[in-house]
């Protein structure tokens, strides 16, 4: 019973040390209010008017929304690339590091989540989904299997540092067997929620662009450059912000990781490309469309050479390591460039064309309305919003500003 | 042609904060449709196999009322009738005969009691895509679907596509909640009540076949079908999946499908293929048949056919 009320003293001094901060935090937390707020009001419309809000139709029948999903999912992926250095080959460095990995981690879920579920047209029906109460079509539909290793990764990363950060709040050493096996199997959990996402598209026959053996790899390589990347940056706030104890180890060696993942990517990106344009077979219609157009329709052109480009520009600033030892901005440009570029490869470069053109061989181009546009912000805030307190929270006990005996 | 509807709004952008502000202390008023009173018993509602015979027939009637209210009318039914023993549909098409003047669009748009929007901006839902192909070419990517000339046009054949109720259907086994399914007699249904709109069935589809209701279906009390079938042209709901049911409420009743029955050039030719003397079965053992994207490994119950 005691442990019981310690522990809600635990959650409500967490939560208050969430909402307690210097006025930078409380304008951010309030910036993101906003966004969620904006977002919720379109959700509104869209909930009433259906998803003809949308840019969506019946010829590109995904857009923006399952696009974040998939570039979300790779985001979520990447925390284990500190959980495999951190726990596997106990660095403590990069251990300490861990914990905010799997922070960003919750936040990219909840995020993928919630995108999915504004994607549905009936989100009342949510519930048909759940095993044994709905009907579930495991282990036959693709998407059934990205329901549950989404949410199962969900429960691994709360588990994971709640109970870590629980032990550390109390002062005690965390019991190894409470924690260290769920460590590793969100190891291969994590590879797991990338692959199945990939499988979504790989496995269907009737889409050419997608139904490559290329894809999962490939999915795998741009997550584990886009989402540590993505992990540096909050590292390079947290670094600069807050007390917490964080050396310069752990940040170089996810620029390493990104560096590397980032290559092996353009070399399968080159791969594929090779495969599609040389043959010159008639699968290769989507990836004219997308890379040079297709009968006076080429609204995609101009995203993909974007992202090429700063795909290209930012790994060789990577490899040439000119700017790793320089200011805080400059160092992080290149970082900012591929979660730009690979966020534009997954949405513009791979869910779009893979609908253009349709089946029946017909051309219609797809943009995101406004509404649909304020729905992602709106979602963006969300999970923005949760991965800003849980930070806060992992910083407040690291640092001991939240601890038992106040 | 059949976009769907585009509320395309400009005006998200330009509205003020305030209002949005507003439009949010709204939510809890929209949430469910005001429109559409929150109905439990549709909310909690089993998958259309799962229900018992009671079940079933109190669903039916509970449907029957609504549909009757809606549409101001009191002769609505809906059946569920079973597929016929020992009948196994297919459909076969005469590309040779098919002259592209897209009857059977009309007569199945008619029969399924599908979403009519506004006619100019195509907002509507159907079926049937008929395919203006070149002569020579089985290539669908230069097929022209928007054609608006005289019919049939020098140097083209046509080819109207709908669901090929394939036997290994990539859109069954795409569904994450089993919402769509194949009957005994082949056909490939949906349960309305069931689906959630996720749409990975229609990114599965080699045939482009499966249509989406964007928004709510807009349908004018005079133009009801009223004989319906609960796996077929009962009218649907915003945001769920349909598709050609090869009419189901017709054929299950021993009647031919709309879209043949209309056709003028008698190029569409409907049966039952376990029927060693019927015209499927001739047709297959005669001509010189073939199946549309046979890559996709769909095994389709549909056959084009050259005379």
């Amino acid at each position: 019973m005691t442990g019981l009320m310690n522990y809600a003293t635990f959650v409500l001094r967490s939560v208050r040390g969430m909402f307690h901060g210097g006025p930078r935090y409380l304008a951010w937390l309030g910036f993101l209010a906003v966004l969620i707020v904006y977002g919720i009001a379109a959700y509104t419309r869209q909930a009433e008017h259906g998803l003809a809000v949308t840019g969506m139709t019946d010829q590109v029948s995904w857009g923006l929304y399952i696009a974040n999903f998939t570039f979300l999912v790779g985001v979520a992926a990447a925390a284990v690339m500190m959980v495999i250095p951190g726990y596997l080959y106990h660095n403590q460095e990069v251990k300490g590091g861990v914990l905010l990995g799997e922070m960003v981690a919750i936040g990219a879920i909840v995020m993928c989540l919630l995108f999915v579920v504004a994607d549905l047209g009936r989100p009342d029906r949510f519930w048909h989904m759940i095993p044994y109460i709905g009907k579930f079509n495991f282990p036959v539909s693709m998407l059934s299997w990205d329901v549950v290793v989404l949410n199962g990764y969900l429960l691994l990363n709360l588990h994971v540092p709640g109970y870590l950060l629980y032990k550390k709040y109390k002062g005690e050493k965390p019991a190894k067997w409470l924690y260290l096996p769920f460590v590793y199997v969100s190891i291969l959990w994590a590879v797991s929620i990338h692959t199945v996402t990939a499988f979504l598209y790989t496995g269907l026959a009737g889409r050419p662009f997608w139904n490559a053996a290329i894809l999962a790899p490939r999915f795998i390589a741009s997550a584990f450059c886009a989402g540590p990347a993505f992990i540096i940056l909050i590292l390079e706030i947290i670094k600069g912000w807050t007390k917490f104890p964080m050396g310069d180890r752990i940040i170089s060696f996810l620029r390493m990781v990104v560096l590397i993942s980032g290559l092996i990517n353009i070399f399968l990106l080159i791969s594929e490309v090779f495969t599609e344009f040389y043959a010159d077979s008639a699968h290769v219609a989507s990836a004219r469309y997308l890379f040079f157009g297709l009968h006076g329709h080429n609204a995609l052109v101009p995203w993909i050479w974007t992202a090429i480009v700063l795909n290209v520009t930012a790994l060789i600033s990577l490899v040439s390591r000119k700017f790793e030892k320089r200011g805080v901005i400059l160092r992080n440009v290149p970082l900012l460039m591929l979660i730009v570029a690979i966020w534009i490869e997954k949405g513009m470069g791979l869910v779009f064309p893979g609908f253009i053109p349709s089946p029946l061989g017909e051309i219609l181009e797809y943009s995101p309305s406004a509404n649909e546009v304020a729905v992602t912000v709106g979602i963006w805030g969300v999970g923005l919003f949760i991965m800003t307190v849980l930070l806060k929270h992992a910083v407040d006990i690291e640092t001991g500003e939240v601890h038992p005996d106040e | 042609m059949s976009k769907s509807t585009r509320f395309r709004d400009e005006d998200l952008g330009r509205r003020g904060f305030l209002k949005l502000l507003g439009a949010v202390s709204a939510t809890a008023a929209v949430l469910p449709d005001p429109a559409e009173a929150f109905d439990l018993e549709e909310f909690m509602q089993k998958h259309f196999v799962e229900l018992s015979p009671e079940q079933l027939a109190k669903t039916l009637a509970r449907l029957e009322k609504q549909y009757n209210e809606k549409y101001d009318r009191d002769d609505f039914s809906v059946n569920a009738a079973p597929p016929l023993e020992g009948v196994r549909f297919a459909y076969a098409l005469n590309l040779s005969k098919c002259i592209g003047c897209r009857k059977c669009v009309e007569a199945c748009v008619e029969e399924n009691n599908q979403h009519r929007g506004d006619p100019d901006k195509g907002d509507r839902i159907e079926y049937i895509r008929v395919l203006e192909m070149e002569k020579g070419s089985l290539d669908v990517e230069k097929s022209v679907h928007d054609y608006t000339h005289e019919v049939p046009a020098e140097g083209k054949y046509y080819m109207p596509v709908q669901c090929h109720h394939c036997n290994d259907a990539p859109c069954v086994k795409a569904c994450p909640v089993e919402a769509t399914w194949q009957e005994q007699d082949g056909i490939v249904v949906v349960d309305y009540n069931w689906c959630i709109g996720c749409r990975y069935c229609a990114a599965a589809c080699p045939y482009w076949a499966r249509k989406f209701n964007w928004s709510e279906p807009r349908l004018e009390d005079e133009d009801i079908i009223p004989d319906t079938h609960y796996l077929g042209n009962r009218p649907r709901y915003k945001g769920v999946m349909e598709k050609c049911t090869f009419c189901i409420n017709r054929v299950r009743q021993g009647l031919n499908p709309a879209c043949h029955d209309i056709c003028p050039t008698g190029s569409r030719k409907f049966g039952n293929l376990l029927d060693p003397a019927g015209p499927i079965r001739q047709i297959i053992a005669e001509k010189r048949v073939f199946i549309l994207k046979e890559e996709a490994g769909t095994d389709p119950s549909f056959y084009y056919f050259f005379d």
